[in-house]
């Protein structure tokens, strides 16, 4: 890499803090930490199959963390980032495909990504306390 | 010294030295986790709560193994580029970029490699 003190000191083109704060920019931000915090979402899961791969006992520690209160906090946060990350996934594939760019569609695109995604999180957790939390 | 033109030098790689490969299987990871991840949660949905040789059995299931290794190959893929582009982002020294790509493969490979390692155990029944 060419590191070379530059002789001319050229003007850097702005960043974050010259512009107005958007809703998107925000969004953008938050699909790189949710996407990031899934990676301990990952290692829950390595530990859940593991655990399960293990036997009984191992199982059985992962289900007593799991269905503590701080367990079921952390897997409410995940699933919550993951499908604010899998919806957001969403309106970045509508954008690589060059539609949805104006300004009201990428708004109702952001906002649709928010309310989906709380949305969801609040169904799959309908869902997992009807049938699945025996 | 390069006989070759500039343009033929540069063509297909663009400034990262490596073309689009990565970003285009990022998407290609993205795109293969949506039915993946949402056949995953239908998966913990039905799971919660099970005893744990009923979760074994369903786990071990053929189908189900098979879905649940190609959900870790895509979402270890994913989550190695995209922590890697924020390292890159946001990391401007060499050594400590370096070091921390290096950690982020090791990272992405142990939890691919650990996954897939325990759903063959299970499915193997051993």
């Amino acid at each position: 890499m060419t590191e070379a003190q530059s002789p001319v000191q050229r003007p850097l083109s702005p960043h974050l803090q010259i512009y107005r704060l958007t809703l998107s920019m925000v969004m953008s931000g938050m699909h790189r930490i949710t996407g990031l915090s899934l990676c301990a979402g990952m290692l829950m899961l390595t530990w859940w199959l593991l655990a399960a791969a293990a036997g009984q006992n191992a199982y059985g520690t992962f289900e007593g963390f799991a269905a503590s209160w701080i367990g079921r906090l952390i897997l409410l946060g995940f699933s919550w980032a993951l499908l604010h990350h899998l919806i957001g996934g969403f309106r970045y594939l509508i954008w690589d495909l060059g539609y949805g760019l104006e300004p009201a569609e990428r708004e109702w695109l952001v906002r649709a990504n928010i309310i989906g995604s709380i949305a969801a999180t609040i169904l799959l957790w309908l869902i997992l306390v009807m049938f699945g939390l025996r | 010294m390069s006989m070759r033109t500039p343009l033929g030098r540069v063509r297909g790689l663009g400034s990262a030295k490596s073309g689009t490969e990565e970003f285009w299987l990022q998407r290609m990871t993205a795109i293969a986790s949506i039915p993946l991840t949402l056949a995953g949660l239908v998966l913990v949905i039905s799971l919660t709560g099970r005893s744990y040789p009923a979760v074994r059995q369903i786990l071990g299931s053929p189908l189900i193994a098979v879905l649940m290794m190609l959900f870790v190959i895509a979402n270890a893929t994913h989550m190695k580029i995209g922590v890697q582009v924020v390292i890159e982002d946001y990391v401007y020294d060499k050594k400590k970029k370096l070091t921390l790509v290096m950690l982020n493969n090791f990272f992405a490979w142990a939890i691919g490699l650990a996954c897939i390692f325990a759903i063959l155990k299970i499915s193997f029944g051993v």
